[in-house]
């Protein structure tokens, strides 16, 4: 039989978007797919717009959701800009964090769109529903906490004489819950062997230091940017009580702890994961037809 | 439990090649009780159960009884999953040169899971 028969493309495009991001030239790796409302999709710590892969190719998704994923600077096929020879070292800020996605979803000219991200990314749309409120239609943070205290020393993670993909993949795989099936549990590992050196490192410093958001999340108002904050009950990093303990703190924040899953839901347990999304998403859609 | 870590071990030949470049001994406290564990290109030469008067170790991770019952139950629970679980509740400790345990994550990982009950499923948190 040839190969031919068992071949197929996904509905998913992926295209490279040059722009300029932080001052500098930049040529973004960018995948979508469907029509409609925007989800832009933003991937966790040290790894890229893979994890997505069962949302944009699920097609009760993308029949009124357009969407769409990208890989931050330094992740996956968004190489770091010219000149990241120079720098000491990457970090992750704050500022750099909002400035690049407010970038990306300014040049796609996307209206309304919704933001959904997982980890740094479930953190940073917390920061974008407070400083950007008009800008999203809503925002959907998985596994997002106000802040999460150090707990290991991330030197670990980026020096010559440990191998970072082995110690960065090392690091998370007991974040993943005993839902996800040994197929995905190991893509989604593979997505952390290959970060590039010193990426994940420089992401958490976001994640554990500079994204704090603990003294502003109150000031959150969900009757401009509505927050939907959904965890997995094994997650150690962001614990179901830290979305919960983030949840009590934005008034009309809605939370699902997801039973059996870690902190990767949309990787590590897609199908378990989109039966708690989809609700949300018919609730935004109910919501922008009434608009 | 801890007795079986050297067969256990030892008969997984994946695990085993996995840890090929690991020559170490680390020291695993249960409570109050001492383990010292050596290590020989990926093989588990020796598990001796302290007291110890003057134990040569690399490192060491020390927990209670509690938390250890609760990271080699079949299915660990939520905050029990990992060693990282652990460490994160501040329970586990892990001590002295941490190098070979950081280097060889995947290897240690599933060295000390493998203490858990076998089950007749894949483990359901491959550690």
């Amino acid at each position: 039989m040839s190969s031919a028969v068992n071949a197929s493309f996904e509905p998913v495009i992926g295209r490279y978007l040059n722009l300029d991001l932080l001052g500098k030239r930049h040529r973004v790796y960018v995948e979508e797919a469907g029509q409609g409302i925007p989800l832009l999709c933003l991937h966790t710590a040290g790894s890229d717009t893979r994890q997505f892969r069962a949302i944009l190719n699920n097609a009760d998704i993308t029949k009124n959701y357009r969407v769409i994923a990208f890989d931050l600077p330094w992740h996956g096929k968004s190489s770091p800009p010219a000149g990241w020879r120079d720098l000491e070292e990457y970090r992750l800020t704050s500022r750099d964090y909002v400035d690049i996605i407010m970038g990306v979803s300014e040049a796609l000219q996307l209206d309304k769109p919704v933001a959904m991200g997982c980890s740094i990314g479930g953190r940073i749309v917390l920061h974008l529903a407070l400083e950007h409120p008009d800008h999203f239609g809503a925002v959907i943070g998985l596994q997002a906490g106000a802040h999460v205290d150090p707990y290991y020393d991330t030197q670990w993670l980026h020096r010559p004489d440990v191998h970072g993909g082995e110690v960065c993949a090392g690091v998370v795989s007991g974040l993943i819950g005993p839902s996800a099936t040994e197929e995905n549990r190991w893509e989604t590992l593979w997505h952390y062997m290959q970060g590039g050196p010193g990426v994940f490192k420089g992401d958490l410093y976001f994640y554990k230091i500079d994204g704090d958001i603990r003294e502003r999340i109150a000031a959150i108002d969900t009757t401009r940017c509505p927050v939907y904050l959904l965890s997995g009950e094994y997650d150690y990093s962001c614990s179901p009580q830290d979305t919960l303990d983030a949840a009590s703190r934005i008034k009309g924040a809605q939370v699902t702890i997801m039973q059996g899953m870690g902190h990767f839901p949309m990787s590590e347990d897609p199908t378990g994961f989109i039966d708690h999304l989809a609700p949300v998403l018919e609730e935004i859609l109910k919501m922008r037809k009434g608009r | 439990m801890i007795e079986n870590l050297q067969e256990r071990v030892n008969a997984d030949a994946r695990l085993v090649r996995r840890g090929r470049f690991v020559t170490t001994s680390f020291l695993l406290e249960v409570g109050d009780t001492p383990w010292l564990i050596n290590v020989s290109e990926g093989r588990i030469s020796s598990v001796t159960k302290g007291p110890f008067v003057m134990a040569r170790w690399t490192f060491a991770l020390r927990a209670p009884q509690d938390a250890w019952d609760g990271f080699w139950a079949q299915q660990p629970q939520p905050g029990f999953n990992d060693i990282f679980a652990l460490i994160r509740r501040r329970v586990l400790r892990l001590e002295g040169d941490m190098h070979p345990f950081m280097a060889n994550l995947f290897y240690f990982k599933d060295v000390l899971a493998s203490i858990r009950p076998a089950s007749n499923n894949s483990p359901a948190v491959h550690a």
